[in-house]
């Protein structure tokens, strides 16, 4: 958005810097991120974009910067743009998911290891661990997982989102973000404490507890709500 | 380093020196009436000219911002006369949107027997579920009921919500916590087993459940997973948006046409069901506002539902977050989420001072927010002109401990880390961003709507919230309307019979136009938002 301003006004007042979208140079302001650069540039984006914000793992990106001999990772929607980025999207990196039904395993090690058995290849090299956006030690969830602790690599990833930048770097060919999210889904149905309360709820609800309530409520006008409402106590902090 | 300039970081001196001083006093919280006069002065929907009465179809008269109007009255991609006589898939259940609601529906609709093809826009799970944070309310506590809960839903909604799917709602709500958690979903859990429980803006009872600040995510991708394991029913086509469904001569919608994003290729999808999930229209940024919503959220289904002949509700109130990142500029509108709030942060002014109870709900707090820069210039103003105040999120480490931030919000410690603020120790800026589409598509508590064959469920339908969604009754309303509308949409493919496929009702659109003289100019559902530069 914005108003109307001459790329010659804007020029003035902002500070262009110049980055390499697939090889091609481009003077963007330098505030932006690379996504924005890239729109700013004149790009429609259609792959390699989703939520914007650094929740669906859709705008991988793997950049060099001039002069540096080190590869970067970072996510196109949350990363600012440097002088001299040579920027490449990586907006779907394959990996293998294994095929399974939840409900029919078991939250054991021999259940992660047959469904998954490059878990145990993994070289510990951590390239991973460099190339994650999250900044979660995924070389570590990865020991974890070898030794069969399920509920260990299930905390460690939980805030992966499944970029795939990881299983990019693996010299092992490991899906990394696959393994961890079966090891998070058998945890949370198999290890995870289960909720007393939850439980006698939903019996409370099943034996119509509530009903008459509920009917009561439905039936009252604006004004009767409305005194309800305000005669509700809250619970305390 | 402080990612703050040093006029900022004066300011944050002012707003330490009364933080101790506020951990013992929060603002008092409004009446009714204070409520409603905030209201009428500083919330964006009350202002008059930035709205427009729909002209045609329906629901003819019915109120919504300037720019959702010009696209529910737009021009269709596809004419009358293109061709519905060859489909390339035929399925049972046609589920449009891959979010939450679109997963949920396409997993139900498939335990009941039904095979079910899955469109969406970009990739399945690129959707406004992923990104919640903060969490998913039911009433699961011994000290909480459906009947409480109600109430906190009908009072935030202003007393207009629908019954019917309020009931549906809070009823349903502890059985969709016992779902998503057979399903492997991670809750915050006490080592007992008890779920970790918060306010929200809103609550008078402890019912926010999260999964740390990746809330949505835990959901989504567990859902989306899930619906991967029955891919032999279940089949996922990506960056193929509908662009208008599908009616026969018996008027019962039997399918749509979606595009490749790609190659731009319209093709024919037939389906005896069709459930519409395609999420909101953030990135239509009313009033110039800022979003928290995903790239693809462009208001499609009320375009495409509307077409068709359902008609729409509740669209004349849009939900603006009061807490949306104001600094630094890279993330301006970007949510910062309401558990902040909940956890105990205030929102205080440039003074340091507090203004407002901090758990109003939010078109209130929005409200009030506006209210504190525009008219009483209590606001930080930042260098790109960017108004906002603070929210005093050290204050949460006070009441529960360090390390708390840490642990609870890791999303938002990244996000601004990412710029050098280190949010235990210095607050947050913030202004409202447009976040939530309260109305849409009318339903009922089936998820059904007065068009056959058509089912609706998520942020794109109207009714459950009235005018105004409680935090957490969102990612709620997607599994419960969800897991309602592929049950119901299984259950009328299984009973229907075809007619003539037929473009009668495009037909119909663009006499109508015509006749009334209207053209915004706009090939609805326009699918993405323009960002990229011309020229
Ligand atoms: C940043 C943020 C934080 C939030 N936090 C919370 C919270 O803490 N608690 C809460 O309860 N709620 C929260 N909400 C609201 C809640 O997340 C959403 O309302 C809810 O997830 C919407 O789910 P949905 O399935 O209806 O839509 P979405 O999840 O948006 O999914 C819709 C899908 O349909 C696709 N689509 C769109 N148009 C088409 C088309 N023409 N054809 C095919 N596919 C299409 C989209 O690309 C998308 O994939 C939050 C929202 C945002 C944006
Ligand atoms: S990159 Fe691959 S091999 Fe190296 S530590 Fe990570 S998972 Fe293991
Ligand atoms: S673990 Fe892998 S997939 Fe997950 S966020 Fe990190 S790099 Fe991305
Ligand atoms: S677009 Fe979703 S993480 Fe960047």
């Amino acid at each position: 958005m914005g108003g109307v301003m001459t790329t010659e006004e804007q020029s003035e007042r902002i500070n262009l810097i110049p980055i390499y979208i697939m090889g091609k140079q481009y003077m963007v302001p330098e505030s932006l991120t690379i996504m924005k650069a890239m729109e700013y540039a004149g790009y429609t984006l259609i792959r390699g974009v989703g939520c914007r914000g650094g929740f669906c793992g859709a705008c991988g990106t793997a950049y060099r910067v001039l002069g540096d001999p080190k590869l970067y990772f970072g996510l196109a929607c949350q990363t600012v743009v440097q002088p001299g980025m040579y920027l490449a999207q990586l907006p779907f990196f394959p990996a293998r998911r294994a095929a399974y039904h939840l409900e029919d395993l078991e939250a054991t090690s021999t259940q992660l290891f047959s469904l998954y058995p490059e878990l145990l290849r993994c070289l510990g090299c951590g390239a991973c661990t460099k190339a994650c956006p999250q900044e979660l030690d995924v070389r570590s969830y990865m020991a974890a997982g070898m030794r069969g602790d399920i509920a260990k690599m299930a905390d460690m990833s939980f805030d992966c989102i499944m970029c795939g930048l990881c299983a990019a770097r693996c010299p092992a060919e490991e899906g990394q973000y696959n393994i961890a999210i079966l090891a998070r889904r058998l945890y949370g149905r198999y290890m995870a404490p289960r909720s007393a309360h939850l439980a006698e709820r939903l019996e409370e609800i099943r034996a119509g507890q509530f009903d008459a309530t509920m009917e009561e409520l439905k039936g009252l006008d604006e004004n009767a709500l409305k005194e309800r409402y305000k005669a509700r106590d809250i619970e305390p902090k | 380093m402080s990612g703050y300039p040093p006029e900022m970081q004066e300011s944050i001196r002012l707003v330490e020196s009364t933080r101790l001083r506020r951990l013992k006093e929060t603002f008092t919280a409004m009446t009714l009436d204070e409520r409603e006069a905030i209201l009428k002065g500083f919330h964006p929907d009350y202002k008059d000219e930035t709205f427009h009465a729909v002209r045609l179809g329906v629901s003819k008269g019915q109120r919504m911002p300037i720019e959702l109007a010009q696209v529910v009255e737009g021009r269709p991609h596809i004419g009358p006369d293109f061709d519905v006589s060859a489909p390339i898939i035929e399925t049972d259940v046609l589920v449009i949107g891959g979010g939450g609601a679109g997963a949920s529906a396409a997993l139900l609709a498939q335990e009941q027997g039904a095979k079910v093809t899955l469109v969406t826009k970009l990739r399945f799970g690129d959707a406004n579920t992923m990104m919640a944070q903060g969490g998913i309310q039911a009433a699961d506590r011994p000290q909480d009921s459906p009947p409480i809960h109600y109430l906190d839903v009908i009072g935030g909604g202003h007393f207009t919500n629908v019954p019917e799917l309020v009931e549906a709602l809070v009823v349903d709500a502890p059985f969709v916590i016992k779902w998503l958690e057979d399903l492997g979903m991670m809750f915050d859990k006490e080592p007992d087993g008890t779920m970790m429980e918060e306010h929200g803006g809103g609550t008078s009872r402890k019912r926010m459940h999260s999964a740390r600040d990746y809330s949505g995510a835990e959901i989504m991708r567990t859902l989306r997973d899930e619906v991967r394991s029955r891919e032999d029913d279940i089949t996922v086509i990506e960056f193929s948006p509908a662009v208008e469904l599908v009616k026969d001569d018996k008027g019962q919608v039997i399918g749509a046409v979606v595009m490749n994003l790609e190659t731009e290729a319209y093709h024919f999808i037939k389906a005896k069901a069709v459930v519409m999930a395609t999420g909101g229209g953030g990135r239509l940024h009313y009033q110039d506002f800022p979003t928290t919503n995903h790239y693809g959220a462009t208001a499609d289904g009320v375009v495409l539902a509307y077409r068709a002949g359902a008609p729409l509700g509740y669209l004349e109130s849009m939900q603006y977050h009061p807490t949306g990142a104001a600094f630094p500029e890279q993330i301006v509108g970007l949510l910062v989420t309401e558990k902040v709030r909940g956890l105990g942060a205030q929102p205080v002014n440039k003074f340091g001072d507090q203004f407002v109870y901090p758990l109003e709900p939010r078109d209130v707090e929005a409200a009030a927010l506006i209210r504190e820069c525009k008219e009483r210039n209590h606001g930080i103003i930042t260098l790109t002109g960017q108004p906002g105040v603070w929210l005093d999120s050290p204050m949460i480490e006070l009441i529960h401990g360090p390390g708390t931030i840490e642990k609870a919000l890791p999303a938002m410690v990244r996000q601004f880390g990412r710029f050098d603020i280190d949010i235990a120790k210095e607050p947050m800026l913030v202004y409202p961003t447009l976040h939530y589409q309260n109305g849409g598509v009318r339903l009922r508590a089936d998820s059904s709507t007065d068009v056959p064959g058509l089912f609706i469920a998520g942020e794109v339908s109207g009714g459950v919230h009235g005018h105004n969604r409680l935090m957490g009754n969102s990612l709620l309303e997607i599994t419960v309307f969800g897991r309602r509308a592929g049950r119901a949409a299984a259950a009328h493919a299984q009973q229907m019979t075809w007619g003539t496929p037929s473009l009668e009702h495009v037909a119909q659109w663009n006499r109508e136009l015509e006749e009334n003289g209207i053209d915004t100019g706009v090939v609805a559902p326009i699918l993405l938002p323009d960002y990229a530069r011309k020229g």
